[in-house]
């Protein structure tokens, strides 16, 4: 007897803690009209300025109704695809192959660039390295060049810091400056780069330590730091990163993020879209660190 | 009434046996869970490439090697601190510190075990790293040495308060029969007291291990996680990347069901594998030496 009630009871604790099956979402508030509501997915690098960006225009338009989700470029553009979303986000365009598998859907997508992502690189204001060019910066951060002094500054060992790998800014570094944007390349960062969890932990490290070189997105940048002038090649002019030299096209390490529509937007994705090209939306873009392509 | 007790009783009894079975439960259950995520690995990682130096998991570099060994070399850098610093400790509070001493030392150690160890690396990134590249000529302050000295802060408490109960148990009459046959005050401490106290002060030092290599969010804020394999002592001044913070950075990014996910896992069991031999040496030491106390005195 005393066994059985035992028994009973374990089984009950295991039962308690298998996972108790998801509450659907049957409880949300009634589903507004159709037209009202705009489901928006994809790059995990625009996931919070569409997130911001979403917020804010339900606040101006409390009718409107936005989901937004992430999952990396490719899920979006897949999702708009198969008609799952009206908006995909995405940190690189569509590629052809893509393009293709929606016009077989009998989708078109169309494409808008909504802002602009630029990478500067930092090194402490004691550094007397003013400027490197992309492939100095790549030799460096796959080790071929480990002291300060094979690029101008002083006989100090280079410590590089970079974001750990699940950040999309180390992918985007790692193909266009390490590799160089060329695909069959496959240098790898150095063993001993330090892989640090957040942008603060890579500005505090440069801004105490006079050996480290990082990187970040441009607008998590503070004045205090040292940003290097970056050339394509030798013969290329060094350009500091700007709002206007990444609008130009003269700062090296600077990407599009685009938004795919499915057809030209109409009804509130058109004006969703004609909204976060206002100046009102492109200051958002600046205060999480992006750069506008309208100038506020 | 006594029916009533009687019945009371039966309740309490084998509500508290549940809960003795529980812990067992759930450490099979975790265990089983490990296994079933982080097995398939085996099947998917070649274990040439599990056992390789570099570990990159995006482009499928996923050798464990410099994860183990970086956690090794933390966790042993902050044993060898926490160890003679909280026995010290301990033995202060318990043998010679007076009462008074006693009773303001004691909570102010345990207040130490309660600081958030967010708060540490905090400290440690803007305090203890930028100093200790300056003190020590290093081109980081971002190192296994700096890991360990937050580590063996943070197992310190666990050390002395524990440690200090064990010292605090040996009976009066031990002390007073050691005075009694002229030991000095520290002979007593050293050849009397602490060997009687001895499972304590072992079970204190496997905790406070157990506490170190288990730490998670100081290790990774000032570590530099750079996966590099140690292959001298010269690694303890040079960034590390441990276990606990290779799962605890990549987990929340990474496809469930991929071979990265696996891997994690993976690391989890090994993680766990290497507690469970800490745990099990610890009791079977503790066990023989009381098996012997015990031959002896029958």
């Amino acid at each position: 007897m005393q066994r059985v009630i035992l028994t009973t009871l374990i089984l009950l604790a295991l039962v308690s803690c298998a996972p108790a099956p998801s509450s659907s979402s049957s409880s949300l508030p009634s589903t507004p009209p159709a037209q009202t509501y705009i489901e928006n997915k994809g790059s995990d690098t625009i996931v919070n300025l569409a997130l911001a960006w979403a917020e804010r225009y339900q606040e101006l338009h409390p009718e409107v109704r936005i989901s937004v989700t992430g999952g990396g470029s490719g899920t979006g553009i897949a999702a708009l695809i198969n008609g799952t979303v009206d908006i995909a986000n995405a940190s690189r365009q569509i590629k052809p192959e893509e393009r293709e598998k929606a016009e077989a859907n009998g989708v078109t997508p169309v494409e808008f660039v909504i802002a602009r992502d630029a990478i500067a690189v930092i090194v402490h204001p004691d550094n007397p390295v003013e400027r490197l060019t992309l492939q100095q910066i790549s030799d460096i951060y796959s080790g071929k060049i480990t002291n300060w002094a094979e690029v101008g500054g002083e006989d100090r060992p280079i410590v590089r810091l970079s974001r750990e790998t699940n950040s999309g800014t180390h992918v985007y570094f790692l193909e266009e400056v390490i590799r160089l944007g060329e695909k069959e390349n496959k240098t790898l960062f150095s063993m001993d780069t330090l892989l640090l969890p957040s942008s603060e932990g890579i500005i505090n490290e440069v801004r105490q330590n006079p050996n480290a070189i990082g990187y970040d997105g441009l607008g998590y940048v503070p004045p205090d730091l040292k940003t290097i002038a970056i050339a394509r090649d030798a013969d290329s002019p060094y350009v500091l990163p700007s709002v206007e030299t990444v609008n130009d096209g003269s700062y090296p390490i600077a990407r599009d993020l685009y938004m795919y529509t499915a057809g030209e937007p109409t009804g509130v994705v058109k004006e969703y879209l004609e909204w976060i090209l206002s100046s009102e939306a492109q200051q958002i873009v600046r205060d999480l660190g992006f750069v506008p392509i309208v100038v506020p | 009434m006594n029916e009533t007790l009687s019945w009371k009783e039966y309740l309490i009894t084998r509500a508290i046996k549940v809960t003795g079975y529980s812990a067992i439960v759930f450490v099979v259950l975790i265990f089983f869970f490990l296994l079933r995520e982080g097995l398939p690995t085996l099947a998917e990682v070649p274990l040439s490439t599990l056992f390789s130096i570099r570990w990159y998991p995006i482009e499928g570099y996923y050798g464990i090697l410099p994860l183990l060994s970086g956690s090794l070399i933390v966790t042993l850098g902050a044993a060898l601190i926490a160890i003679p610093f909280g026995i010290g400790t301990a033995i202060y509070i318990a043998e010679i510190a007076p009462r008074w001493m006693r009773e303001i030392l004691k909570p102010l150690v345990e207040l130490l075990g309660g600081l958030p160890s967010v708060v540490l690396g905090f400290l440690g990134i803007l305090v203890l790293s930028p100093f200790l590249r300056r003190l020590l000529d290093l081109p980081t302050g971002l190192t296994a040495f700096t890991g360990s000295l937050l580590l063996g802060g943070i197992a310190i408490p666990t050390v002395v308060s524990i440690a200090e109960d064990a010292l605090d148990a040996v009976p009066r009459s031990y002390r007073e029969a050691a005075l009694a046959l002229g030991a000095t005050h520290w002979q007593t401490i050293w050849r009397v007291t602490l060997p009687a106290a001895r499972s304590g002060v072992l079970t204190a030092v496997m905790l406070g291990v157990g506490r170190a290599i288990g730490e998670t969010m100081t290790v990774m804020m000032v570590t530099g996680n750079a996966p590099v394999l140690a292959t001298s002592p010269g690694a303890l001044f040079s960034p590390v990347r441990t276990m606990t913070a290779t799962i605890a950075a990549e987990m929340g990014e990474v496809a469930g069901g991929s071979v990265h996910y696996h891997v994690l896992f993976f690391i989890g069991l090994v993680l766990f594998l290497i507690s469970l031999a800490v745990n099990v040496t610890a009791s079977a030491i503790v066990f023989r030496t009381r098996t012997r106390a015990e031959r002896i005195l029958s």
